[in-house]
């Protein structure tokens, strides 16, 4: 937007947000909202506690070993179905069924499963995320050029050679966007999880918060999750960034 | 500006007309996209009623550029298009535009496409169906009435397009690179049919292509445009009699001395 | 393209045997060969909380005979239309609004962008303190999770709208609104679709986690009730019937999306 002849940038529009959110907690209108600066206030204060930094390493382990998992399987299942037809026809009916299916039923099945801990996060964490990045990257490698593939070929590449040369980088905008949707999805699965789970890592510290009304904690901790997830996939996105000067010329 | 300017342009009947009546004037129009573009430098044209005037030259010229300014879809930065010694800014209902990509809606069947101008202004469905038929069947896709865009060839799609234009009834059609995404054969027998229709039609057809023998072949007259930014380097009239088949004209020592001459022209910019 | 829509067809029919395509016979396949692993792993079993195919299935009959699975789906799918009519009709207006003004879009673009990539979830335990644990709140759960999605897909659609095709109509001097609503909308609706779909998806999310964290009714509650109990012939049937009903509704919601807004999608690929 242009204010005074000058171009005021988009996230400046959050600041506003904050202000009214401020105001709201001033005014006590509502309890669940106390004043944005009283949630930073606390904020710094959960961030030094011990329990939180040994619910954040928890969560993290959960995250990038589930995060692990996802993006290997999820581009491998992606190529599968891109490359050959009758994957395609078998596995993207799954794919789809799963990337929007109501995830959030299944944790009460993988809590008998799995256990109330560790595992059961992580393999929230997989279903969450790996369905997505197996569409983004099954949408690259479909959109691959037939006559790149035919250039490697009349050079003699090898499948092998084929795959990691060429099809893989050719892939590459649309699976580094499936894995910012799937950090994304993870992060939204980490949370379920947990919050469903109720006694592990960041699910109890909420589940503490919010029977005790300590809405302040409760919002830092919500707070510090938000920042996680746009931090982690705008990193992505930077990624994305550098390969973007050719996806879309492909088609 | 070589001599050619002054030589008299063809009338469709035949007779010499001493004074040729610009139905489009451009008058010293500049371009600049934002600060450091700078895609035209002074334009100055006159675009004959009545006849086709073809846009040539390399690349990046501005060709698209001054047309869409002489359709009002772009402003210029500083100059101004006059149309029968009036000015305007912006479109006027005696332009119409056909697209590159065509620009059909994807959701409306061809009969739709083409009425759509007159949609636009609001006339009686019957009245602007009957209208976009009489053109459907003009430009030769009738059966096609409710198909949609998808199921056409890109030929087919491209008559669409001139249907539409033409069913707005402007006196001046502005066509931008219209054969560009149409096979040669296709191309052949559009160009024949254009000329064909603008016979009947009587239109001014102003019209971008890339092909040296399509604008000496089409044209009464043709712009040749210098690189950027954009300049007038030469305006040539072919005078080519189109009484001759098409296999004749194409054979033609006049077309292919021409064809030559602006190939010569062209070629300097490519080094 | 005559040439390629009799081609297409071609191979269609070269797909098909015995009345079935060989695609659907290979899905078929698939299903009968997942159900088999479960009730191969339910007789194993590999573990106690693991019910064989056949018990879950006709634990499942017995919950839709007594009228239970019907009774849970209306509770729960009650909030989801109300939360996604009240998210449909709010997002599409507004994302249209950032489409076509930059101040709008300005001032809730990032907003936005912040509550779709948040892990909001969080926030459905405190909705609990001003809704309850009626109606409302699962209203405002769903509202939460599928609002954002409708909102930024619906501008996205608007912002991408074709450029050409507005050029077209302004050529042909088509108003402001002329060019809205006879170019811009229906060049945006297949998105904005797309994004209602991804709201219900969402939505469904929103409306079971708030089952099973802060309102215990509907197949959220059914889901755990029957695992507090043990029976989990009951629990499993309530999560399966929860993820084929959502298969065909997303399936249905995709297939009236090719059929009414995408003309050009329906033939071949
Ligand atoms: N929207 C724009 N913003 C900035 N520069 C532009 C824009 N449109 C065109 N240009 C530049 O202006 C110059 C003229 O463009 P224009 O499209 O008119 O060329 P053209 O002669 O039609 O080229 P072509 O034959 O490739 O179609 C080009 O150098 C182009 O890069
Ligand atoms: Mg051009």
């Amino acid at each position: 937007m242009i204010l005074f002849g000058r171009q005021i940038p988009a996230f400046f529009s959050l600041l506003i947000w904050g202000g009214i959110w401020e105001i709201v907690g001033q005014l006590d209108l509502v309890f669940i909202f106390p004043p944005l600066s009283s949630v930073l206030v606390a904020l710094v204060e959960v961030a030094q506690r011990r329990d939180f930094h040994e619910a954040a390493a928890v969560s993290l382990k959960a995250f990038s070993i589930g995060m692990g998992f996802a993006i290997t399987g999820g581009i491998f299942i992606g190529f599968l179905m891109g490359r050959v037809e009758t994957a395609d026809k078998v596995l993207g009916m799954w794919v789809n069924i799963f990337a929007s299916a109501p995830l959030s039923s299944l944790v009460p099945v993988l809590m008998l499963l799995f256990g109330l801990g560790q595992l059961t996060i992580i393999v929230t964490v997989i279903l969450f995320s790996i369905w997505i990045i197996a569409l983004d990257t099954y949408a690259g490698v479909r959109h691959i050029s037939p006559s790149l593939e035919e250039m490697g070929k009349s050079f003699g590449a090898s499948r092998w050679q084929l795959l990691y040369k060429v099809l893989f980088w050719a892939a590459l905008p649309e699976i580094l966007a499936g894995v910012r949707m799937g950090l994304i999805r993870a992060v939204k699965g980490i949370v379920i999880g947990q919050l469903l789970v109720a006694v592990v890592a960041l699910g109890r510290m909420f589940q503490t918060y919010s029977r005790s009304f300590l809405m302040e904690e409760f919002w830092a901790l919500t707070l510090i999750l938000f920042v996680f997830a746009l931090g982690f996939s705008s990193l992505i996105g930077l990624l994305e960034h550098r390969v973007e000067y050719y996806a879309g010329t492909r088609i | 500006m070589p001599t050619s300017l002054q030589s008299m342009p063809r009338a469709d009947d035949g007779a010499p007309v001493s004074k040729t009546e610009n139905i489009v004037e451009v008058r010293d129009i500049t371009k600049f996209y934002g600060t450091d573009v700078h895609a035209l430098e002074k334009i100055n044209l006159g675009i004959p009623v009545g006849q086709m005037t073809t846009f040539l030259g390399p690349s990046g010229c501005g060709k698209t550029t001054l047309l869409k300014i002489i359709a009002g879809l772009l402003e210029p930065t500083s100059g101004e298009i006059l149309i029968k010694g009036a000015p305007v800014s912006g479109p006027g209902p005696e332009r119409a535009f056909v697209f590159q990509d065509f620009a059909l809606l994807p959701w409306a069947t061809v009969l739709r496409n083409v009425a759509f101008g007159l949609e636009l202004r609001h006339e009686a469905k019957n009245e602007r169906e009957k209208v976009a038929r009489h053109y459907i069947a003009e430009v030769g896709i009738s059966g096609f009435e409710q198909k949609y865009p998808h199921e056409l060839s890109g030929g087919m799609r491209q008559r669409v397009g001139l249907a539409r234009a033409l069913a707005v009834n402007a006196e001046v059609l502005l066509m931008d690179e219209p054969f560009s995404a149409v096979d040669e054969q296709t191309r052949r027998k559009f160009q024949e049919d254009l000329l064909h229709l603008l016979a009947v039609e009587k239109k001014t057809v102003i019209f971008v292509t890339h092909s040296i023998e399509e604008a000496v072949y089409l044209s009464d007259q043709i712009v040749l445009l210098s690189p950027r930014p954009g300049r007038i380097h030469s305006i040539i009239r072919p005078e080519i009699s189109r009484d001759a088949g098409p296999d004749e004209i194409r054979r033609d020592k006049n077309y292919l001395d021409h064809v030559e001459e602006i190939w010569q022209d062209l070629r300097k910019y490519l080094e | 393209m005559a040439t390629t829509i009799g081609l297409s067809n071609a191979e269609k029919s070269e797909a098909s045997a015995f009345g079935l395509s060989k695609i659907t016979l290979y899905q078929l396949l698939s299903i009968l060969g997942l159900f088999a692993l479960w009730e191969i792993g339910g007789l194993v079993p590999i573990s106690v909380a693991f019910p064989t195919f056949s018990e879950t299935t006709v634990a499942l009959f017995e919950m839709i005979a007594d009228g239970r699975m019907i009774a849970a789906y209306a509770d729960t799918l009650k909030p989801l239309l109300i939360g996604i009519g009240i998210s449909a009709g709010f997002g599409v207006t507004l994302g249209v609004a950032m489409g076509l003004n930059r101040r709008f879009q300005w001032f809730w673009e990032p907003i936005f962008i912040v509550l779709q990539a948040a892990p909001v979830a969080a926030l459905i335990p405190l909705i609990t303190f001003i809704y309850g644990i009626g109606l409302a709140a699962k209203v405002v759960a769903v509202i939460i999770l599928a609002l954002p999605i409708i909102v930024l897909n619906s501008y996205k659609a608007v912002r991408n709208a074709s450029a050409s095709l507005i050029q077209m109509c302004q050529s042909f001097q088509g108003t402001r609104l002329q060019q809205i609503w006879k170019v811009i909308i229906p060049n945006a609706s297949p998105v904005i679709f797309a994004g209602l779909r991804l709201g219900v998806a969402a939505g469904f999310i929103g409306v079971i986690l708030a089952e099973l964290l802060i309102t215990p009714t509907g197949i959220g509650d059914l889901i755990t009730y029957h695992r507090s109990v043990a029976e989990y012939a009951e629990m499993y049937a309530a999560v399966f019937s929860v993820i084929v009903f959502s298969a065909i509704t997303v399936g249905s919601l995709e297939r009236a999306e090719t059929r009414f807004f995408r003309p050009d999608k329906k033939v071949g690929r």
